[in-house]
């Protein structure tokens, strides 16, 4: 077993026992990401990382994460480290601050080794949307990762780091934890500082944890939650994220969402997850099924409210203070030719469609009308709550497709998070673990919560873990 | 053809004179090196979020508050959108819909005395912008060689103030302004210098036949940096509407600008103000639910305002309007004045403040509050001067003498025998002296040109060093010639 197969939670404790040195894995985990076959990472600052890694060594502290080596998405903002979020807008653009988040991990000794690909300004659901590479799936590498994190998802399938950093708006971080096979997690609104976090959507995004167990994202989301006054919209937290254990389902209700059972879903997909829910019964819970009207429709919705959100936030990339600047003689033909040249097809797209949406005598009828569907949605979920105590269905649709399947058809691409948005906008928790195989590709298993529900989704998440044994090691990195 | 009525309403920016700025922790200054304020905050970098500043809700609070504005008990921001480069964002955090502060009334004065209530439709808090200077020949966009941004002033503090169309001339847009000022001067929650543009005025102008209900169609007259400069423009734009509706035309819904130096307006070009703003919630906020409880704190500390306390000088203490508007000029001064007029005569202490105690310390550069002259030292001396110890003239020796050391009146009076004389023997004489010596000023005043007293006095003055209580030489001069002449005349 080499030093790449170790879980967080085990390079830990092999750390703390003085049997492996932070330099070592960090090493181990450089090696892995030099020779990397799928393209997951945009920067890496190996001798940051190793600098990092020796202090931790010589200071002989004990932090509680102790010299694990670490990826982040490259939305998140990282002093001195290049950030581009998968943009030619921000190329080479170094940040002069770092995300709170990423800030706090690194305090408790996390050793931030690179930055992950992305769907351009995290807009996407397969990293094709990169302004600068394609990432593979490592399960099959003519697949795509999924996305927008797909970078962050493939390293940490294809054993590039332990763990690493996503966010997710609409589904970012547990589509493609589906995809890859790992597990992915998306807090409530507001457990995790958004300071640092390249805005898409602001109502919507959230960072959240990538691992190859559910023990590893219950470590690395315990050290992030909780207010930053850098964020009004961060909260206080209620309790300590716990490192769940139970092996029990017992009294547990489990609501399926039939809406998200149907028309849609691919038979290997529905089958793997009816096989997961069979596990729950094995383990003492109930499985009941539950209807939420209008997740259906969360998909229109999230497609008006995120890029009008957008088309705010993308518009302080001028050319004027930061980031590359096209050549101009007036100021509009600056704003047109860096905006025309800079942004990618899709990120336009979304700005379009967003400010058309905003836009005066257009407001009532696509804004104004979609806040109303999601509170609807908001409703729906609270009632489904009063009977159940989780709500499960598929991650996603499908399983990875291939590259080039979707890109001419941005619709298509939308319905990859047609499962996950309805969660993201009632802003609640979700998890994503893989559940089994279709095609010999993982399927994911979305189970979410109420507000603040995170330790019961952990617990649930980590027994359903254990009675699955799913293998998370892709096949191609068996041999 | 029906007389037409102005129809005038305004909108104000307010800086707040907070430490830091609306959504950072920069520091607010004027003057400092370029762009030496900024953070990754206020220069819009990637992923960074706007907090609000807590000093800057309590002051707008106050604002509302002390107009009498309806507090709103939930309020949000949003997002103005637009795309200019002293915008860094490409949107300004503002309020739209929902208010921190909502419709209030504020009561002005006229020179007259008579009454100016004027409806508040708003006040609400926002971020200014940064400053732009256009270099090259007139100092403008159009022709400008190039521009440069200044982001020192970006994210600052802004209240705005809407007013209801509730002024009908540009003489009570000024008045109604320069109160307003005094208001927010009061109150302590900003600088308001027009000059340096931490209070900026925007009025909306219109005409209507007098009696309609419907309002005319009106122009936006843009940033006055003074009152006088506003009254002005006003008046001009008034005027330009007459002309156009006289001849028959119809005024345009446009954006104008006053030359000062030409007393021109100028219509600003008309694609500039073809803006959609695609306002939307700010996400990155949660809404200001200020406590009520708190809400009632300010409203008590809110300290007495500079109209109703006019009314209360002209009405209470007997000064003029004009003493009383002078007076309520700043919170210091007024102060001042109260602590003065405490324990001494009220119109006396106006006076003195207004006066020569101004005029002394002018030369200084001082104001009465910083000044040697404690509020009760200029209390003394006005006791000094009513209880017929020192004469006037002695009083402003007196006076001199403690805006240059900060002694007490009594003590420099003791010192310098500066006491007046009003011993009747002592002065009765004097006088006798002075009507033996001046046969023709006695003759005079015997032939009722009575001007000539003042020359006794004077006379008198000379020869008391200034000591000499005025009235009562008066009064013995009187006696000696007026008796000397019943004599003559009488028999």
């Amino acid at each position: 077993m080499s030093l790449r197969d170790l879980t967080a939670t085990q390079a830990i404790a092999e750390l703390s026992a003085g049997r492996v040195s932070s330099l070592e894995l960090v090493d181990a985990h450089l090696d892995a990401i030099g020779s990397d076959s799928v393209d997951a990472f945009l920067a890496v600052d190996a001798e940051r990382a190793r600098e990092r890694a020796r202090q931790i060594d010589d200071s002989g502290e004990r932090l509680p994460l102790a010299g694990v080596p670490l990826a982040v998405k490259d939305a998140l903002s990282v002093r001195d480290v290049v950030t581009t979020s998968g943009s030619r807008m921000l190329e080479g653009f170094r940040p002069l601050y770092t995300a709170t988040c990423v800030a706090r991990l690194e305090a408790a000794g996390a050793i931030v080794v690179g930055k992950t690909n992305m769907d351009e300004f995290a807009m996407g659901s397969s990293t094709e949307n990169s302004a600068y590479k394609n990432t593979r799936n490592p399960w099959d590498q003519s697949r795509v990762p999924g996305g927008s994190s797909g970078g962050s998802a493939a390293s940490v399938s294809a054993r590039q780091v332990p763990w690493s950093l996503g966010s997710d708006t609409g589904g970012s971080i547990r589509q493609p934890a589906a995809l890859c096979g790992v597990v992915g997690m998306k807090p409530t609104y507001g457990a995790i500082s958004r300071y640092g976090l390249i805005a898409f959507a602001s109502s919507l995004d959230q960072v959240g944890p990538f691992a190859r167990t559910v023990g590893d994202a219950a470590l690395l989301l315990k050290h992030m939650v909780g207010r930053d006054p850098m964020d009004s919209t961060s909260l206080e937290w209620p309790e300590p994220i716990a490192i769940p254990s139970a092996q029990s389902m017992a009294g547990l209700r489990v609501g399926v969402v039939e809406e998200l059972m149907g028309e849609g879903i691919e038979p290997g997909v529905r089958a793997a997850v009816e096989a997961a829910l069979a596990r729950v019964e094995d383990l003492g819970g109930t499985v009941v099924p539950v209807s939420l009207p209008s997740a259906l429709s969360g998909l229109a919705t999230y497609y008006v409210l995120a890029p009008a959100e957008c088309s705010a936030n993308l518009a302080r990339f001028d050319g004027i203070r930061y980031g590359p600047s096209a050549d101009a003689d007036n100021l509009l033909d600056q704003y047109e030719l860096t905006r025309g040249e800079f942004f990618g097809p899709e990120v336009k797209r979304r700005i379009m469609l967003g400010t058309f949406a905003l836009a005066s005598g257009y407001y009532d009828q696509y804004y104004g009308r979609a806040q109303r569907v999601r509170t609807l949605i908001v409703r729906e979920f609270a009632s489904a709550f009063e009977n159940v105590d989780v709500l499960a269905s598929p991650t996603s649709p499908t399983v990875a497709f291939p590259f080039g399947d979707r890109t001419a058809d941005p619709y298509a691409m939308y319905l990859a998070d047609v499962c996950t948005i309805p969660v993201s906008l009632a802003g609640l928790p979700a998890i994503s673990i893989p559940c089994g195989l279709s095609g010999g590709l993982p399927v994911g298993l979305q189970l979410a919560g109420p507000a603040f529900s995170e330790n019961r989704l952990l617990t649930v998440a980590h027994a359903l873990e254990g009675a699955l044994a799913f293998d998370t090691l892709p096949p191609e990195m068996a041999t | 053809m029906t007389p037409l009525e102005a129809v005038i309403g305004v909108e104000i920016h307010v800086q707040l004179s907070t430490r830091t700025k609306m959504f950072c922790g920069c520091e607010l200054s004027f003057g400092d090196a370029p762009n030496t304020h900024t953070c990754p905050v206020c220069l819009a970098h990637p992923g960074v979020l706007p907090v609000v500043n807590a000093e800057a809700v309590r002051r707008a609070l106050i604002i509302g508050l002390a107009l009498g504005c309806e507090i709103s008990p939930r309020s949000i921001f949003h997002r103005k959108n637009y795309f200019y480069p002293d915008l860094s964002k490409a949107y300004q955090i503002s309020q739209f819909d929902i208010p921190i502060c909502g419709r209030g009334q504020f009561t002005a004065i006229r020179e007259d005395g008579s009454e100016l209530v004027v409806g508040i439709t708003r006040a609400h808090l926002e971020e200014d912008a940064a400053k732009l200077t256009h270099v090259g020949s007139s100092g403008r966009r159009a022709g400008a060689d190039h521009s440069v941004v200044d982001f020192n002033r970006g994210g600052t503090p802004l209240v705005e103030i809407v007013t209801e169309p509730d002024l009908r001339s540009a003489a009570d847009t000024a008045t109604f302004l320069r109160q307003l000022r005094q208001t927010l001067l009061f109150l302590g929650v900003s600088d308001c210098s027009m000059e340096e543009g931490s209070m900026r005025a925007d009025a909306n102008v219109s005409l209507r036949p007098v009696g309609s209900p419907v309002l005319g169609v009106k122009t936006e007259l843009k940033n006055m940096n003074s009152f006088r400069f506003l009254e002005r423009g006003v008046d001009a734009e008034l005027e330009r509407q007459r002309q156009i509706i006289a001849s028959g035309g119809r005024v345009m819904q446009e954006t104008v600008h006053y030359e000062p130096e030409t007393g021109e307006i100028h219509p600003l070009r008309s694609k500039e103000e073809s803006h959609d703003y695609r306002y939307f919630p700010e996400p990155d906020l949660v809404p200001m639910v200020p406590d009520p409880s708190w809400v009632d704190e300010l409203r008590r500390e809110i300290p007495e305002l500079p109209v109703p306390l006019r009314r209360r000088l002209v009405g209470e203490m007997g000064l003029s309007e004009e003493d009383a508007e002078v007076l309520t000029e700043s919170p210091e001064l007024v102060a001042y004045f109260t602590q003065v007029a405490a324990s001494a005569d009220p119109k006396a202490a106006a006076n003195w403040i207004r006066g020569e105690l101004r005029a002394q310390l002018r030369e200084r550069g001082e104001d009465p509050w910083q000044s040697n002259v404690t509020p009760d030292r200029m209390s003394a001396l006005l006791r000094l001067l009513e209880d017929g110890t020192v004469s006037m003239s002695s009083a402003k020796e007196v006076l001199a003498e403690v805006v240059a050391t900060g002694a007490e009146p009594a003590d420099v009076v003791e010192a310098k025998g500066l006491g007046q004389i009003s011993d009747e023997g002592e002065l009765a004489a004097i006088v006798a002296g002075l009507v033996a010596d001046n046969p023709d000023q006695v003759e005079q005043l015997r032939a009722g040109k009575d001007k000539v007293i003042g020359f006794f006095v004077g006379q008198a003055m000379k020869a008391t060093s200034g000591r000499a209580d005025a009235q009562a030489v008066q009064r013995l001069v009187r006696a000696a010639v007026l008796d000397d002449a019943e004599e003559c005349t009488g028999r």
